[in-house]
This record gives C-alpha cells, structure tokens and sequence, in this order.
C-alpha cells in the first residue's frame, strides 16, 4: 500500500501520520506538496491535522483551493481511499467530499484522551475494527463541533455514515462524554460511497503503546486489508 | 562617513535623551564614542541596545559567575540558544524567556508573542522545536483582573503553539498576591538537532549578504525592549503598542523554511529579530562576528508607506529573521522562502571596515565605530544590601502561629490545601495546549514531575521541568536559589532522568534598588552553588528586571528550566501510585522546618519563617538514588515533596490521575517527635515518595548513597481512602474529597466572572 500524505504549508500532523504509516505499519508513505498536482500514485490519501493556511477565516476554507486538492477530489471520485484526520476533516468538508461542517467547539480549544466508539465497520478505514468497539486516543482542536440540518443527521444514520460517537468508559454517549459539542456525539463519519473518511480524533497519535494507547492501529490496519483487497 | 540628520528629526535634547531612557552618564559615553552628538537614529539604536533588556548592564557582572561548562555543553550562554550533546550524534537546544511586561498589559499577544519568540530562538541555531514549557506567576484569582490575565494568557500560548505543531508538555503555575500588578510570563522551548547541523548567529565573511527573512516591518512594538525595561504603572496600558502582535502561521512557514535554508548550506548565519528588532539583531551578529556590517533601510520590506530608519531599526514586528547568505547565493535563498510562500531581501552586507553603519539609501543615517556599540555598553554594580523588613519576617517564629480551630481534624488542613491554586491540577490551562503532537509525548503535563518525551530513532528520552518558589527566594535569596535548582533536578531525577543542564529567567524588581540588587546577587549564587553541586551547568537565559508594580515588586522569581536525560525512555516513571499492595517508600527526611509554606500562606495568609534548608549533597544523592532506582526497574511512581509537604505529595500520588484513583495507608509514627503539621506540611527539602513491588531492594539503593529511607506503608484500592497514621491519630481523607478539591479548584475559581466581559473596566486594575 502506498499512502500519500498532502502536506499544506500550515500542516503539523503530516510526520505524525508518516511514521503510523511507515514505522508502525511497514507500509510506504510519500509526502505530497499542496502545491503540486501528483498524487505519485498513491492508494490512500491523507489529508493530516495541523492548520493548513493559519486558519483565521475557517478551519480548512483555503485549504481546499490548494492544487493539489483537485486531484485529492478525483482520487475520491474514482473510488480511492482518503482520509481526513482533524483539520484534513474540517478540509474535507470544506472540499464538499464530506457533508456537514466543523463548527468552533462549544467549550473552546480541547486537547485530551477520549474514547470513540466504533460504529459500522463496513468502510476501509473500520474494517478490521468490531460494531461497538471502543478506542481510546487524543483529541486537539478547538474547531471539532460537527454541525449538520437535522435532515442530513437523519440520513448519514440511515445510510450508517456515522462512523464513531464520543462515548463515556461504559461505552455510552454522554453530555460529559462529548468534548466538543458536536452534533448526536458525532465523532467521524464516511460520503454515502464510503471511501472518504474524516474524524476529529488523533487515530496516528495512538500506534504505540509507549505514547499511552495503541487503539489506533486497528484503523490503520483497516487500510492495510482496503488497500490488498 | 558622518551621518547626517534627516529632514524631520527632532533635535537632540535632554528631555529627548531622558525620553529614550537613557541617563546623563549613558548619553556622555555615547558622545564620547562617537566624538559628535548621536543622530535621532544613532539615539534611537542605542537607547535600544543599551537597554536592560537587550544589554544586560545590571546584570553581566554576576552572571559571568553562573557555571557555565561541562564536557557535553555544545553552547553555552551568548547565543539564541543553549545546546547540549545528548549522544548519538544528537543535541538539544533549550531557552526559556520571559514576556512579563507585554502579557501584564495585553496577556493574548503578550504571552503568545513570547512563544514565538522563545520558538525562534530554538529554531535559528537549525533545531526542531520538540517542545514547549511555561512557568506563570500570577495574583490571587479572588481577582477578576488576574482571571482576566490567566485566560488570555492560556489562550495565547495555546493559540501560538498548537498553531505551530510544538507539543506543550510541563511547566509550573504559581498565584500569589506579590504577583498581582505583574505577573511572570516566561517561555521556554526545547528543539532537537543533529550535531553538525548547528548553526550560530555570528556574522562572517566579508562581502556575504545579510537578507531580512520573513514577515515585513511594520510599524508595531517600537521601543518593547525599552518598555520591558520599565517598572509598570498605572500609564502602562498607554504603551499596548508597543506589544506586537503575533502570527504563528507565518512562524510555522519561517520555522520550516529556515530549516531548510540551515540544511541547504547556503547561509553562514541566522539571528532572530527579537527584542529591539533589526537593530539588536544586526548589532549583535557583527559584535560575534567582530566584522563590520551596512544596512541600507531602504531595502527591508515594509508593511507601511513612509516609514523612517528609526522606525524601521526599532520595530519589534514578529516572525522576522536575519541570515548571513553566501555572496553570490542569494537566489537560492530567495527560493527557499517563496516555497514557502515567504520574501528575503538583501538589505546589507559583511563589510571589512570595523563600523555598524546603517544608510537610507545613499546616505549614512548612523554609524558607530566598530563593535563598540555592544562592547562599550555601560555595565553597573549597584549596592545590595538586604531589606529589614525581610530579615525580620524571615526570623519570625512561624511555629508560635496559632492552628485554627477546624485543623484539629488534619484531614480539613490537607483539603484545603489541596484547592489551593498553587497546588491544584493545572488541568484547566494544559487541556487548552496541544500535548501529544509530534507523537512523542511519554509523559504529559500532570502525568509525573517532569514531562517526558521520546527521541525517535534511539532508546533515549528527554526530561523537562521548569521550577522556582519565589516565596523561598523573597524569604532567603541565597536559599531559594539553591532550591530552585535542586526542585528542578530532582523533578527530573522522578521520571527516571538525569539532570544535565538548566536554562534560566531570572525574573527580578528594580536592580537600582540595593534590597532587589541584594536578592539579585544573593539567588544567583546560591543558584551556581546548585549548578555546581548537581553539575547543570547554565547554557543561557534570560533576564528580566523592573517587574514591578504600583504595589512593589514581585517575588524574586529566578525560574529554572531544567532538561534531563533518560538511557531509556521505555523506564520513565509516572507520579500516581499505580499497583494495590506496592511498598511506599519515603526518601528523605521530614523536619520541624514550616517556615514559607503554602501551609502557612494558604491557610494562615502568612508569608513569613526562613524557607527549609536545602542540602546540596543530599540533594545530589537524592538524585542518584532515584536514578539508580528507576533505571534497575524498581519504582512503580515517583513525586517528590514540595509546595504542601509530605501530606499534599502523597494526596497527589493518590489522586492526580483521575482515571485511576489509589488509596494509600502510611505511618509517620517513625518521627512522632516532630510537630505534627511540620511533619504533614512542612517543606523539608531533599525528600520524594516512591511506591515499589521490591522496597528491599530500594532500601538498599537508598543506603548506598546515604540517603535515609523508610518503607511508610502500603498502596491500596481507591475505596480505602488515604488514611495517614500522625501523632498517635488515623487521618482519613476520602478520596472524593480530596480529588474533587484537586481538580476543581481552579475551573471553578475561573467560572467565577466571564474573564472577557469585565475586561474593559479591568485597565483600571479594579477588583470584582
């Protein structure tokens, strides 16, 4: 598998998800500069946390006219794998690959372990992950609150979009346990094709036990079988 | 060449030397080293450079005494930064600085500019920031005033540094009311390097070309380093233009194009544009260089139309660098920076002819000769001389204070001491700062004594804290410089580590006054004796005096930040107890010592009593107990006894994870003789408690380095509570109680007012 990791001149998670990818999961990993228009064919594309142009207007809102973007959007429409951690989510839904919006949290900026519970496992990103599984990694930003028309709520449920909900230790979502406010605890979610991606939490922060948690790796290696099949 | 006046440039004056902070003695050894009266320009320049801030002039004499070497100091003091070898061809550069004056007036730009600032120096020597620390002073949060300076100040270093991707991982947080009309802002930031890629700001080979780097000049934070070099007054707030105002985007672009620039080879020096902007920055690389150097100001890139070479020589905006590029590359290097979507412009060049000399144009606006403009800077030894009123607090009988009625029941005492905001968790601030970015983070803010964090590509890890009990150091300089750095070790000794050197902000009141010139003296050298004992030395820092309000001065405040190393990172030691039935282990000694506790601040509103005696041999064995400990796989945990006593550190141990709650059950009965609120809350130095599945073995450790130990009791489940056998009696505290006391002190006390909607009123310094 090879991943391709865009790199916008504000991104501060793109080494992050290089070492997941290449020193936790052995796979090969390229960085791709915003600016170009190859994607150097890679199989996945992640777009990582950090704040692509500053940030000051919107979480993602330049970011989306960046070059590179037009082909991130192609790979997507063909099918091929993308994945939007933290800002790369607030990009993608400024890109139009994922509906919804990432509003500012209801409680300013978060940075903290939280427990996500894992929704529906038929994506390449939760495929080697069960229905009701919980996993345990960081959360860091201050623009998470998923927002979305009561309409669009209902139908990403219906077409089991959902991906992960905050949930408390039991497994249950909670007031308490939803650090940002975000809309019916929504955590991460996929398009209606089910090969884009994008979640708040820091999967990429979470591949080594050392670091607190290994939870994450169980959604890297979802990749790993998307991309073999 | 003799520069000329500009059109326009008001004429030289008393008032206007007075204006620029300079004294009558400072303005004749100007013209004397000129042989003429100075241009508007040339008075501007070195009412900067001969500012405290910038010069140093109070403070040199003495810190030329700090220990400065050890045979893996790569970079001692002189420099943007400090670097140590860390081994594997690998070394670290550390700085801390403060930003007190501009977050006292303006604490959202205030303080993150200070992270930029701090950031900057890390990155020109060719470092990766890995980290950042902070250690805040501030008043009692009874006032809205201080809230409203703690949210901005969180939230401008959490804005500046997640921004940047540099994980926030430790630093220290003390309220007290001597900080009330000044608090202490100080930054320290912590980069990683491959040896022979460090770089330094020393200007060299004539003909090569200085380029200005970054954002353009504008006209903001003219004359910071004079305003920092200023007691604060009710006039203050006037000077909020003086702060700049930060960018951390354009930091972010800066930061990786000038790591790129450093690895291309195309550039022989790199300085930052900190304090007295261009202008300080250009003086100083010459003075390392001793070369000469030209500007031409009409060169630098500007944010506004009309700006005059004062102004431009002056300006402290943020995100600029100064680079020394090889002549003839200058395209490459402009190449760099538009990848980034950043300009370089030449503005100047490395001259043979031993002058600073700054034109508009053509035309010569100043020009001194040779590198005296650093050199000949006036230095001071100003009288010390202790104040009475001190001496007699510090011999008061702190042990004839009376206990209230409520602390018959310790357990009252232990809980109220546990809210105290000095003590409390600081979770209310670190959950607003990044931790865990750049997945190296072992251990996070309020997971052990120091953070610790990973160095990919070896087995090492690297241990940080930053420390200073400014009461101890108000109450006995000498003493409370000696323990600031020894806290400071033994902090990182806690996680495993071993001490290796220490960055210092030496926050201080007026030096012209002999009473702060005495702490001034007095903390540094019981700061060298320290230094010298644990063998940290000093590779640099940061001074800042003046920090003084209508209300006096604040608590000597020599902060200390302290950077360890682990052989192995995979042993670094949390503080909270983790297994039922492990062995508790005091090291150290407790005593009848009570005097400048929290105890007795908190609980008494007494700030008095000579601080707890701070052995420094002990101290060092200490160290090498917990070391030998940790790195044989014994300790379980580690926290080391400070603010609160024995009782506070053992309450944490049980509770500061909140996930993870453990009772514990310990007897003091070994020391039945002491008094019984010195023995729980008295801050004798030198002790830590550890928990251990082998106390033997720790026991044995601990002897051969002459440390007393005692195995006190056991770890239990959390439903035990925390029960202390003292005096005969079962002190039992609930662990809910003491948790919730712990972790919420502090978000309620800031729930307490909307720290923005009072803002306004608050210039005034009002209390609501």
């Amino acid at each position: 598998m090879k991943v391709g990791i865009v790199r916008f001149p504000g991104s501060n998670c793109e080494d992050d998800a290089f070492h997941a990818v290449v020193y936790q999961l052995g796979e090969e990993a390229v960085m791709l500069w915003h600016k170009d228009h190859d994607l150097q064919g890679s199989d996945v594309i992640i777009l990582p946390g950090g704040f692509s142009y500053g940030d000051y207007l919107r979480a993602g809102a330049i970011a989306r006219f960046s070059p590179i973007m037009s082909e991130v959007a192609a790979h997507a429409k063909n099918g091929g794998i993308v994945l939007g951690i933290c800002n790369g989510f607030q990009i993608a839904c400024e890109a139009g690959l994922l509906p919804g919006a990432l509003l500012h949290n209801d409680v300013g900026y978060r940075s903290m372990p939280v427990t996500i519970r894992v929704e529906h496992a038929n994506t390449a990103f939760t495929s080697a992950a069960k229905v009701g599984q919980c996993l345990t990694m960081p959360i860091a930003h201050g623009e998470g609150r998923f927002a979305a028309s009561e309409d669009l709520l209902d139908e990403l449920e219906s077409n089991a979009q959902v991906l992960f909900r905050y949930v408390d230790a039991s497994g249950e979502t909670t007031v308490d346990a939803n650090p940002n406010g975000a809309m019916r605890s929504i955590a991460g979610i996929c398009n209606a094709a089910r090969n884009v991606i994008g979640l708040m939490p820091h999967p990429e922060r979470a591949v080594d036990p050392i670091l607190g948690s290994d939870d994450g790796l169980v959604l890297f290696e979802s990749l790993l079988v998307a991309a073999h099949a | 060449m003799t520069p000329t006046p500009r059109p326009g440039d008001p004429t030289i004056t008393p008032a206007l030397v007075a204006e620029h902070g300079l004294t009558r003695d400072e303005y004749d050894r100007l013209v004397n080293m000129l042989g003429r009266t100075p241009t508007f320009t040339e008075l501007g320049i070195v009412s900067a450079l001969w500012s405290e801030h910038c010069s140093y002039k109070h403070s040199r004499p003495l810190l030329k005494k700090l220990p400065t070497n050890a045979p893996y100091v790569l970079q001692g003091p002189g420099e943007n930064a400090g670097v140590i070898s860390i081994g594997d061809g690998l070394a670290v550069a550390f700085k801390i600085e403060s930003h007190n004056h501009p977050s006292a007036v303006e604490p959202y730009q205030g303080a993150a500019t200070g992270v930029g600032g701090i950031l900057r120096d890390v990155f020109t020597m060719g470092a990766r920031p890995i980290a950042m620390l902070n250690s805040l002073r501030f008043g009692s949060l009874d006032s809205a005033r201080v809230r409203y300076l703690v949210a901005g100040v969180v939230r401008g270093i959490g804005d500046y540094g997640n921004c940047m991707g540099v994980p926030t991982v430790a630093g220290d947080v003390m309220f007290d009311a001597a900080y009330e009309g000044n608090p202490l802002v100080n930054a320290m930031c912590v980069g990683i390097l491959r040896e022979d890629e460090l770089i330094r700001a020393k200007a060299q080979g004539i003909g090569n070309k200085i380029m200005a780097v970054g954002a353009r000049t504008g006209r903001d934070g003219i004359h910071g380093a004079s305003f920092a070099s200023e007691d604060l007054s009710h006039n203050s707030d006037a000077k909020r233009p003086r702060v700049q105002v930060g960018d951390p985007f354009t930091e972010k672009l800066l930061l990786e194009a000038t790591l790129e620039l450093i690895a291309s080879g195309h550039v022989v020096a790199v300085q930052d544009m900190g304090a007295a902007g261009l202008t300080s920055s250009s003086a100083e690389m010459a003075e390392r260089g001793d070369v000469g150097v030209t500007i031409d100001t009409l060169k630098v890139p500007v944010r506004e139309s009309g700006m005059t070479p004062y102004e431009i020589l002056l300006s402290e905006s943020q995100e600029r660098m100064l680079v020394v590029a090889i002549k003839g590359r200058e395209e490459k290097v402009r190449a760099i920076l538009a990848k980034w979507d950043l300009t370089a412009e030449v503005i100047g060049e490395v001259i043979a002819e031993p002058v600073y000399r700054v034109t508009e144009g053509k035309k010569v606006v100043a020009e001194f000769p040779g590198t005296r403009l650093v050199t000949d800077c006036p230095q001071y030894h100003p009288e010390a001389k202790e104040s009475e009123a001190i001496i007699a607090l510090r011999n008061r009988d702190v042990n004839a204070i009376p206990a209230l009625p409520q602390e018959r029941n310790s357990a009252w005492t232990l809980c109220r001491l546990m809210e105290s905001p000095t003590i409390a968790s600081k979770r209310w601030l670190y959950r607003q700062y990044d931790s865990t970015v750049r997945t190296n983070t072992v251990i996070g803010p309020g997971g052990g004594d120091a953070a610790v964090l990973r160095i990919r590509g070896t087995t090492k890890g690297l241990a940080l804290k930053t420390d200073c009990n400014g009461r101890y150091v108000y109450l006995d300089p000498r003493v409370g410089g000696r323990i600031a750095v020894a806290e400071a070790a033994r902090n990182v000794a806690c996680v495993g580590a071993r001490p290796m050197a220490i960055t210092n902000c030496l926050n201080f009141g007026n030096p012209t006054r002999p009473d702060i010139f005495f702490q001034f003296r007095e903390a540094l050298a019981g700061m060298s004796e320290a230094c010298v004992a644990l063998g940290t030395p000093v590779t640099g820092g940061n001074v800042s005096l003046y920090n003084e309000s209508p209300a006096g001065a604040v608590y000597p405040t020599p902060t200390i930040g302290m950077v360890g190393l682990l052989d192995d990172v995979s042993r670094a030691t949390p503080m909270s107890f983790r297994a039922p039935d492990d062995a508790i282990i005091l090291l150290g000694e407790p005593t009848d010592e009570l005097g400048a506790s929290e105890y007795l601040a908190w609980i008494h509103g007494v700030v008095a009593g000579a601080p707890p005696a701070c052995d420094l041999t002990k101290e060092r064995a200490l160290v090498e107990t917990l070391h030998e400990s940790i790195n044989a796989g014994l300790l379980h945990s580690a926290h080391d006894c400070s603010e609160g006593g024995f009782a506070v550190a053992i309450a944490e141990c049980c509770v500061a994870n909140p996930l993870a709650l453990r009772g514990a059950m310990v007897d003091l009965s070994p020391w039945k003789a002491l008094a019984s609120r010195a023995l729980l809350f008295g801050e004798a130095q030198g002790r830590a408690i550890v928990s251990t599945s082998d106390a033997e073995a720790v026991l044995a450790i601990a002897k051969k380095h002459g440390i007393p130990a005692r195995n006190i009791g056991t770890v239990k489940p959390h439903n035990e509570g925390l029960v202390i056998i003292v005096s005969g009696h079962s002190m039992r505290s609930p662990l809910l109680d003491l948790s919730s006391a712990y972790h919420d002190a502090i978000p309620r006390a800031m729930q307490r007012a909307p720290a923005e909607q009072v803002s306004a009123e608050l210039a005034t310094g009002a209390t609501v």
